[in-house]
């Protein structure tokens, strides 16, 4: 071939394949609000009516106009009618008076915050997170929250630290990042620069609550204090915490993987008799883990086959049964307690 | 979009001074930026497909990444040895970038982490092999006195695709909220239009047989030339420079726990200083060719001292913030493409690429070691004060390498 022969070939090359390109981003976008015009099979009703005891509030995630919306069902009958606000959420946790929303405020400036609700959804607190949403909790009395987002500002310079988790009130304090607590881990004092913490689950005294601490390739529960901004080490190997309703247990993510890619099987930690309890579910779950109430646990997992779909399955907390699809199409559940 | 002529090239090389820069380096530069408009849409929002989508973790990928910078920086050197072993820089980054675009494909069918992990290590072995030859390949169709400006056009092309990337990417996202394959399909595009531009586009240029051909001795590749007193002085500047750059991500965590401002758009941060750094890539190029590259690279970490002043500084606003952006992005456009230039100018054109993978992997494990001390002293002494204590050091390093570069600048200016 000429140069010219070449270059008349690049051109044409170039253009075929920017526009076949252009072409089927077009259509998939054309695609996706067609799906989008389709009417929700769920109806709406007000946020309060949602937010209510004996109620599951989830993350829909139909493929229609209610993707992404906070929605619910009842307790007693989860497959039954579902109703959706109109808010949306990436990551959500309710409890009666306060609901804590993580958001992926899209647009081409892409950023990421963190909502605090009242019971008509209206919002009265927010933070700018560093990144991708990933967990939230609000204690049961529905005045202290928690949250963890990534720290993903530069997608491929992640040098040690990954993730923040903040603690607050929904009058206004502020505990900060949890890295500034003072970390004891078996007893000695731990200022490892590669700290992270994440999954924070609250227990009735106002000043202690429970959550993970990880520092090289070891993961620990750890106890924290707010007043005495401390955290100690309880157990090793223990991710995402969630304390039931009772306090005598915590469900956790357990990785029991032996090689370095991760597979997290859900366990359950007597408090008392220190014994714990894998859960016979053999699939990879991702998630902290909620308790319906004091012996069944929920969680959501994604769907294989659609991105960005997933399903609410539930497991009896003492190990001695099989998992059950919960709800369909849903992520992020919380179980509405009086 | 501009295709440049190909014969043009290489005769260039015996131009006028004041030479305009290559269109072959144009080429080059669209390639760049179609890659990376490719490859950074994908990191983008990777993080964001493996929690949302995938539902799996990003906890272990951080560490992953570590390995992989490490493995980037042994094949980086490979990539420059086929180079100038074969004396065809074009085919090695070919090879390179066409590694990068065939990932794309396989994004479309992994979604376990393992498969998503082993598709990021062969994007990154496709960046290490291509980086030095393609360096070599624009000092091959530059003249001396405009080394500085043509690899300041490439990177300006490059970084624009950079910071055009992700943007494209959450515009994706946001018309489709779950379009994670849209947006791999549509990297993969720009990836193919870019290997379809180098393929048939760029000349294959033979560095070796040019200078042959002008009259020089012709050499073989030799391994010694690496330890050449020239290349072992930049080297050893460039390195203990390398170690005092604390990683863009520190002086943004700073940034971020002061100001609101920064909080907010903590996540696109990088993003501005990536438009500062194709802003100011052309105008430090020129200053570099004018002024010593030697001097401009060593004086363009005074732009990175005053980006740790602005992150120790007690004050925190939107401006302190935009400064601090500004200056980061003025300190890679007075360095990235300068090193690249300095490391051509000090080995022959038979261990080009390989003297330039050299000196760019002295950088990237210097960067490494200093980013890991820095989180160290980070948590040893608490974030300001270990900003002041590594802002200190670089303060009284400047002057001496300074002192240190003058042999490099004469011979330049020669």
């Amino acid at each position: 071939m000429t140069p010219r022969a070449r270059l008349v070939t690049a051109v044409v090359l170039t253009v075929v394949l920017l526009g076949s390109t252009a072409a089927y981003a077009v259509s998939a976008i054309v695609g996706h609000q067609a799906r989008q015009a389709i009417p929700a099979e769920a109806q709406t009703a007000a946020f309060d009516r949602q937010v209510a005891t004996g109620r599951i509030v989830f993350r829909n995630t139909t493929a229609d106009a209610a993707y992404g919306l906070v929605a619910s069902v009842s307790a007693d009958d989860p497959s039954g009618d579902r109703s959706v606000t109109d808010i949306a959420c990436d990551r959500v946790y309710s409890e009666a008076r306060s609901t804590m929303c993580l958001r992926i405020d899209r647009g081409v400036l892409t950023t990421f915050s963190a909502n605090l609700l009242d019971t008509a959804g209206t919002v009265q607190r927010s933070w700018s997170l560093p990144g991708i949403p990933s967990r939230t909790r609000v204690s049961s009395d529905g005045e202290r929250v928690a949250f963890t987002s990534f720290v993903t500002g530069e997608a491929y310079a992640t040098v040690g630290f990954a993730t923040a988790t903040q603690i607050s009130t929904i009058h206004g304090d502020d505990y900060g990042n949890l890295e500034d607590f003072a970390l004891t881990i078996d007893g000695t004092p731990n200022t490892a620069a590669d700290r992270n913490f994440w999954g924070v689950t609250f227990t009735s005294d106002p000043d202690v609550f429970y959550a993970t601490a990880a520092t090289g390739s070891k993961t620990w529960l750890v106890r924290g204090d707010l007043a005495a901004r401390t955290l100690t080490s309880v157990r090793e190997s223990v991710e995402c915490p969630s304390l039931s309703p009772d306090e005598t247990r915590i469900a956790f993510k357990k990785n029991i993987s032996t090689t370095a890619t991760a597979h997290w099987s859900i366990a359950v930690l007597d408090l008392t008799t220190n014994k714990e309890t894998v859960m016979p579910d053999p699939r990879n779950i991702d998630d902290q883990i909620e308790w319906l109430d004091d012996s069944t646990l929920l969680y959501g997992l994604a769907r294989d086959d659609q991105p960005g779909d997933s399903d609410v399955w539930s497991i009896p907390a003492d190990g001695r049964g099989a998992s059950a699809l919960f709800i369909e199409h849903a992520t992020s559940p919380s179980a509405v307690r009086p | 979009m501009y295709i440049s002529l190909p014969q043009r090239g290489p005769r260039q090389k015996n131009g006028a001074p004041a030479a305009r820069v290559s269109s072959v380096v144009v080429t080059l530069g669209v390639v760049s930026m179609l890659t990376d408009i490719s490859s950074e849409s994908v990191a983008s929002i990777l993080p964001l497909y493996i929690t949302g989508a995938l539902g799996l973790s990003t906890i272990a990928y951080g560490f992953i990444d570590g390995i992989y910078q490490g493995v980037s920086a042994i094949v980086r050197i490979g990539g420059g040895w086929a180079s100038d072993r074969t004396d065809n820089p074009k085919w090695v980054a070919f090879f390179g970038y066409a590694a990068s675009a065939a990932t794309k494909v396989g994004l479309l069918f992994v979604s376990g982490f393992a498969g998503i992990a082993s598709v990021i290590a062969l994007d990154r072995l496709g960046k290490g092999v291509r980086t030095a030859p393609r360096d070599a390949l624009i000092t091959a169709s530059s003249v001396p006195s405009n080394l500085g400006k043509s690899f300041g056009v490439h990177r300006m092309l490059d970084t624009i695709g950079a910071a055009g990337g992700p943007l494209l990417a959450f515009l994706i996202l946001y018309f489709v909220p779950t379009g994670y394959h849209l947006v791999f399909i549509v990297s993969l595009g720009f990836a193919v239009v870019g290997v379809v531009i180098l393929g048939l586009v760029v000349p294959a240029i033979r560095p070796r047989r040019q200078s042959a051909a002008a009259g020089e001795p012709r050499q073989p590749f030799r391994w010694r030339t690496l330890a050449e007193p020239r290349l072992r002085r930049l080297m050893l500047t460039a390195g203990i420079l390398a170690v005092l750059t604390v990683g863009d991500g520190f002086i943004y965590l700073v940034l971020q726990d002061r100001s609101p401002f920064a909080a907010q758009w903590f996540p696109l941060l990088y993003v501005g200083t990536n438009v500062a750094f194709f802003i100011f890539a052309v105008p430090l190029g020129r200053l570099a060719d004018r002024f010593g590259r030697a001097r401009v690279f060593v004086l363009g970490h005074v732009a990175l001292l005053g980006a740790y002043a602005c992150a120790a500084l007690p004050v925190g606003g939107a401006a302190v913030t935009v400064a601090c952006l500004v200056l980061l992005g003025a300190f890679y456009a007075a360095t990235d493409g300068v090193l690249a230039a300095l490391a051509s100018e000090a080995t022959p054109p038979e261990n080009r690429a390989t003297g330039i993978a050299a000196a760019q992997t002295v950088v990237a494990i210097g960067r490494l070691v200093g980013s890991t001390a820095f989180g160290i002293l980070w948590f040893a002494v608490g974030r300001e004060l270990a900003v002041i204590i590594v802002a200190a050091a670089l303060a009284a390093a400047i002057p001496a390498l300074l002192v240190m570069v003058r042999p490099l600048a004469r011979t330049a200016a020669a």
